[in-house]
């Protein structure tokens, strides 16, 4: 917490306090899409951070000479160019898994954080803060996204980062048979949608305990 | 070919809900569920967006964007693949469909208008119109499966909107723990939701 007060507030806030994800409640289609396996959720963290620190750059540099009528197309424009981008780089050096994260990265564009912070921040502020409120928020996304895939990834799949945690537990606790053998089983609700939802409303209510804040 | 096209519009609404299985259109769906009316009002609005820009896109990649396909202006064009200018495409198309709706609504349906209008234009920042369109091409579907699909997962959104927002008016009289309150419990009966579509996956047709 004495860290967290130390960083300057743009990148801090939205970290815990005002979460992107579990506050203020945007972006959640892909955060719940990609989150079955670690790996997935910090590529597409990287590609969403890299999408907001870019457009809240860029729309906070043309912030003054943008008429109001037509920003919402500008904001779309930029934030789609940069989307492509991201996509296409997924595309030539991750194929694999830019396969498995299919129509997700083409949906940052729809993601609401990104356009929200534009709207919200980069509009009205200078580059150099538009770019740490862009850190910020991506961080505080790639948080809630991480804490899910690790939750996801080790109870359904009983691996991390494609690691396989649950056989190597049996080997570190000197077992001679693997814990499988002994009736362990995956948890394969966690693999499927339902577990995620279910997941994140536990990890709000979590949230919500403990910095004593009620729900509405 | 009927039997093909009901198997796609019963995959779109029940076992592959767009909401429940993809978790598309997620921020608008928990922001608008609280009542049921707002509920049907988004719905409905879906709906017909999805049924007119997934095929409108499907032209326009079919025809303009995809590899080789500009060789109906001239064969020198066979090689040139245009496709990584699909997504700015289709969100553009998006956007300006439904500005274009919202004229012609205003001008000729004017009940329709004022039952719909502030949602026309919320839903062109919902994942699930875009996510439709990237889907139609990731599966390839052909023009009238397009419709189909588009349609089809416009139902399937609406329908899994109107019955959280029912779920979520009776749970207001309901002793939900305080740090569950309002979006927690939202989430869980998402959840729930979706382990009773999930009661469709063993339908194959």
């Amino acid at each position: 917490m004495a860290l967290l007060k130390s960083l300057p507030k743009p990148l801090a806030d939205p970290l815990v306090e005002n979460n992107p994800i579990t506050i203020q409640v945007l972006g959640i289609c892909s955060a719940l899409a990609v989150t079955v396996q670690l790996k997935q959720a910090v590529v597409m963290s990287c590609a969403v951070i890299f999408v907001i620190i870019g457009s809240n750059f860029i729309l906070s540099l043309l912030r003054k000479g943008l008429p109001t009528r037509i920003r919402i197309i500008v904001e779309m424009c930029v934030i789609a160019s940069l989307v492509i981008l991201v996509d296409q780089v997924l595309r030539a050096y991750f194929f694999e898994l830019s396969k498995q994260l299919s129509v997700f990265v083409g949906l940052i564009i729809t993601n609401c954080i990104v356009l929200g912070r534009a709207e919200a921040f980069a509009l009205s502020n200078s580059p150099g803060a538009s770019i740490l409120d862009g850190l910020g928020n991506g961080l505080g996304y790639s948080l809630v996204l991480c804490i899910v895939a690790v939750i996801r990834e080790i109870f359904g799949s009983g691996t991390i980062w494609g690691y396989p945690l649950v056989i190597k537990m049996g080997e570190w606790m000197g077992l001679s048979k693997s814990l499988y053998e002994y009736g362990y089983e995956n948890m394969g609700l966690m693999v499927l949608p339902p577990g995620a939802f279910i997941i994140i409303g536990l990890y709000i209510w979590a949230v919500n305990s403990i910095r004593g804040r009620q729900g509405e | 070919m009927g039997t093909e096209l009901l198997g796609i519009a019963i995959t779109s609404i029940f076992i592959e809900n767009i909401l429940l299985a993809f978790f598309l259109g997620m921020c608008t769906f928990l922001a608008c569920s609280k009542r049921i009316e707002t509920a049907m009002g988004l719905g409905v609005a879906v709906i017909f967006v999805l049924a007119l820009t997934t095929p409108a896109n499907w032209l326009i990649h079919e025809f303009l964007l995809k590899k080789g396909a500009l060789v109906w202006i001239s064969d020198s064009y066979a090689e040139l693949d245009l496709s990584f200018l699909n997504l700015i495409t289709f969100i553009a198309v998006i956007a300006a469909q439904i500005q274009l709706l919202e004229m012609i609504l205003d001008k000729f349906f004017r009940a329709l208008y004022a039952a719909l209008g502030v949602f026309l234009p919320l839903i062109t920042v919902n994942c699930a119109i875009l996510g439709c369109s990237l889907f139609m091409v990731e599966r390839q579907y052909n023009f009238v499966e397009s419709i189909v699909y588009g349609f089809g997962s416009g139902v399937g959104w609406a329908l899994a909107i109107i019955a959280l927002a029912s779920i979520r008016q009776k749970i207001r009289y309901s002793h939900v723990p305080d740090g569950l309150k309002g979006l927690g419990i939202t989430f869980i009966t998402t959840g729930l939701m979706a382990i009773g579509f999930m009661g469709f996956a063993g339908i194959n047709l």
